[in-house]
């Protein structure tokens, strides 16, 4: 029997995918568990397996096209199936190949032939959105999801795209196993190859005379979800902002001990920040919290996200329990994370689910700045640079290291006062690092 | 504990019920000089004389009418049909006047009458003597109905029985009369109506068992384990009213169901349980409820016919194995 593929869910996040790389082609042979693509998905590149063996039949997304969770990409059957019934079902978008035997494939090719005009690409490429359209809207009035009361429960709860599964009841009724098979194969990531990277777009000439040339690079997944999420915080939420500025003398004299005494894994003003927080979290769990459709909840432990600029885009990975931790091995975790950040490593839950997030962009020589909450956390704290200013203390002008931070709050967490208060501890505790161990 | 057979048990129970409430007394055909057609009678004549345990002519109208009417001035009668099969000629007592009587007298007159003796199949003795009738008797309210699966729950619930002011319908499984097993030694050990009991634990699946079904599903639940599937096997023991609590928290935690009477499906208790699951644990639900139910034809009398027309371990294995999708 064919295997139909579709887009799978690679990510807690993922609503949609874009298909990287396809790792066989059409007529390859492919074994159960053999890694057929590769799928960008919001957060990271993940390889994709096979669920059946047989033939590659049919790619129906190319590489760099994007398609929703559970939408047929791709079919798998023995080499002499006859496969038309899925592919009109699915709603191909190559309508003309269904009633053809296989060798219709290589025309599809021909139909479509790769332009480098400019004019020319523009109309080629809009012809294959039209198609995806299509495809989309059928596969959602598609076939009848056959699925047991208990698994559709459970699909619902964790999140998972119930079209994105194969069920292995009788009719391929979708049960309780596949369902917690679907939860115990947590995709593995993948390393993105630099040769995947999409082209430079050809410069596009505008239409009204005069004006700027410009190219459209289509948006990569991250981008895409970096945009809609950013929407849903400032947009929903009631953001407000506190700024203070904080004597960062001491704590500079603090990081300058402990590197001094450990030349083998230094600490950045950042990771001791980071430590500084979530020390300040626990003795303000009203800030530690977010906002519930009918409660709010507030966390035990203070896992905080630290963002993390990457090419294409930022992700915040977590540093968990960091109120536990020491600024050595936060310092360390930092580093590690980010670095796999950068290769787009790091697991889902690795970037999922922090209380509390630490955007810093003093390194850019930022002075200060507003950050945008990322939902649902409560707050997110931006920190500028550290720069030395003259100040009065006793009368006296004298030379200060200062450092402002502003945190961004969500109104119906944090009140004024709750945020001030918070940030009242975090700076008592940075102007004078040995409340830390008090 | 003492070891028992499920015929002594239910003796023990008579007799401890006849000596503690002088207004309990028991009447039916064969109960007294001949000690029971199934001997579960033994020895009360002699213990108790002839006021308190009667042979009656072969009358079940007669004399199940004579039990409501002593039951409505203050008595506690039992009342021993050779077996269920002759209850039927005594419908009109035991549904129009014993199950209706504490309604229509708008409370005044209560009936405190147990209505017992063997039912569900025998060996070969054809259609109209080997039959489960219990699902017309639980169809009506006003009625319990109760069906045990062992000697200590024999005993218990007939002491229990006897002690409700609700007329009770007590079926013994003719089959199991020789059943042994242990009984506790406590004075007045009884157990109470309406509660389910959980016969073994398990994870993966249910069966809910009655009557002769019990044992069948405990062999089912040791094959299957061996297959590596864990089955819990609960007995509602009454029928009603019918502890459906056990069922729905038992099915939230295997979510699957089998359930296997011997009576016939078509109205039978497993439609009604099955009914209860779907309205109450649907969403717990990871494959249909399956029954397993004796044939749906009238009892063979040939030995070979009636071994298939009554569930067995393999048909009930087979039923768990289909909604495990194992098979």
């Amino acid at each position: 029997m064919a295997t139909q593929v579709v887009m799978p869910k690679l990510s807690p996040t993922m609503e949609e995918g874009q298909l990287s790389r396809w790792l066989k082609q059409e007529g390859d042979k492919v074994a159960m568990g053999e890694p057929l693509a590769e799928i960008d998905t919001d957060k990271a590149t993940m390889e994709m397996q096979a669920l059946g063996s047989g033939v590659l039949r049919k790619i129906l997304i190319q590489e760099g096209e994007s398609a929703p969770l559970g939408q047929l990409i791709a079919v798998i059957g023995e080499p002499d199936e006859d496969i038309s019934a899925l592919l009109s079902q699915a709603g191909s978008a190559q309508p003309s190949a269904e009633s053809k035997p296989a060798p219709a494939q290589t025309e599809e090719a021909e139909t479509a032939p790769p332009s480098d005009n400019g004019a020319g690409a523009t109309v080629a490429a809009a012809q294959p959105a039209e198609d995806k359209s299509q495809a989309e809207d059928k596969s959602q009035d598609g076939g009848r999801l056959v699925v047991s009361p208990l698994a559709a429960r459970m699909a619902a709860d964790a999140g998972i795209n119930l079209r994105s599964l194969r069920g292995s009841g009788p009719g391929g009724r979708i049960v309780k196993r596949d369902i917690e098979e679907a939860l115990k194969s947590a995709p593995q990531p993948a390393a993105r190859p630099a040769e995947a990277r999409s082209p430079q777009q050809p410069t596009q000439l505008p239409e009204i005379q005069g004006a700027s040339a410009y190219r459209d690079e289509p948006m990569s997944e991250m981008r895409r979800v970096i945009a809609r999420r950013l929407v849903t915080s400032i947009g929903p939420i009631p953001h407000f902002f506190l700024t203070t500025e904080i004597e960062m003398d001491r704590a500079a004299e603090a990081r300058r001990q402990i590197n001094e005494a450990n030349p083998d894994s230094k600490i950045s003003l950042n990771d001791l920040i980071i430590k500084v927080a979530a020390l300040s979290l626990l003795q303000h769990p009203q800030v530690n919290a977010s906002f519930q459709e009918k409660a709010i909840r507030y966390y035990e432990s203070a896992d905080i996200g630290v963002a993390v600029a990457i090419e294409d885009g930022l992700i915040t990975p977590i540093v968990r329990n960091a109120d536990k931790k020491g600024v050595r091995q936060i310092a360390s975790e930092v580093r590690e994370l980010a670095e796999r950040a950068r290769n787009r490593k790091l697991r889902p839950e690795e970037y999922t689910g922090a209380t509390f997030s630490v955007s810093n962009l003093g390194m850019f020589g930022i002075d200060e700045f507003t950050a945008v909450i990322n939902p649902p956390e409560a707050a997110i704290l931006a920190v500028g640079a550290m720069t030395p200013k003259p100040v009065v203390r006793d009368g006296e002008i004298v030379v200060r290291q200062l450092m402002r931070v502003t945190m961004s709050c969500d109104h119906r967490v944090i009140d004024g006062a709750t945020g001030a208060r918070f940030l009242q501890t975090f700076k008592q505790m940075l102007e004078n690092p040995l409340l830390m161990i008090a | 504990m003492a070891m028992m057979t499920m015929r002594e048990a239910l003796n023990q129970a008579l007799r401890e019920e006849l000596e503690r409430d002088e207004n309990v007394f028991l009447m039916g055909e064969e109960v007294a000089a001949y000690q029971g057609a199934y001997k579960v009678t033994k020895g009360l004549l002699d213990e108790f004389g002839d006021k308190r345990v009667i042979d009656t002519p072969i009358t079940e109208l007669g004399f199940a009418g004579l039990g409501v009417g002593a039951a409505m001035v203050g008595l506690r009668p039992i009342i021993e049909f050779m077996t269920f099969n002759f209850s039927i000629l005594a419908t009109d007592q035991i549904i129009n006047s014993a199950a209706k009587m504490l309604y229509m007298s708008g409370g005044q007159f209560k009936i405190p009458i147990v209505f017992r003796g063997p039912g569900g199949s025998a060996y070969q003795v054809s259609s109209q003597h080997s039959q489960a009738i219990e699902s017309w008797y639980a169809y009506f309210p006003g009625l319990k109905v109760v069906m045990p699966s062992t000697p200590a729950d024999a005993k218990g619930l007939l002491k229990s029985a006897i002690r409700d002011d609700n007329p009770v319908v007590f079926i013994e499984q003719e089959r199991m009369y020789g059943n042994k097993g242990e009984v506790p030694d406590e004075a007045d050990f009884t157990i109470p109506l309406g509660v389910a009991d959980v016969k073994r634990e398990g994870k993966d699946a249910t069966i809910v068992a009655r009557s002769l079904m019990v044992p069948v599903a405990l062999k089912a639940a040791e094959e299957l384990e061996k297959q590596g599937v864990s089955c819990e096997v609960i007995d509602p023991r009454t029928i009603r009213p019918l502890d459906v609590e056990t069922i729905i928290s038992s099915v939230k935690k295997t979510n699957r169901v089998v359930i296997a009477e011997e009576s016939h499906p078509f109205c039978g208790v497993a439609a009604e349980i099955s009914a209860e699951i779907n309205e109450r644990a649907f969403d717990y639900l990871d494959a249909p409820v399956r029954r397993v139910s004796g044939a749906d034809v009238p009892m063979p009398y040939a030995k070979n016919l009636e071994d298939l027309a009554i569930p067995s371990v393999e048909q009930v294995v087979k039923a768990v194995r289909e909604v495990a999708y194992l098979d």
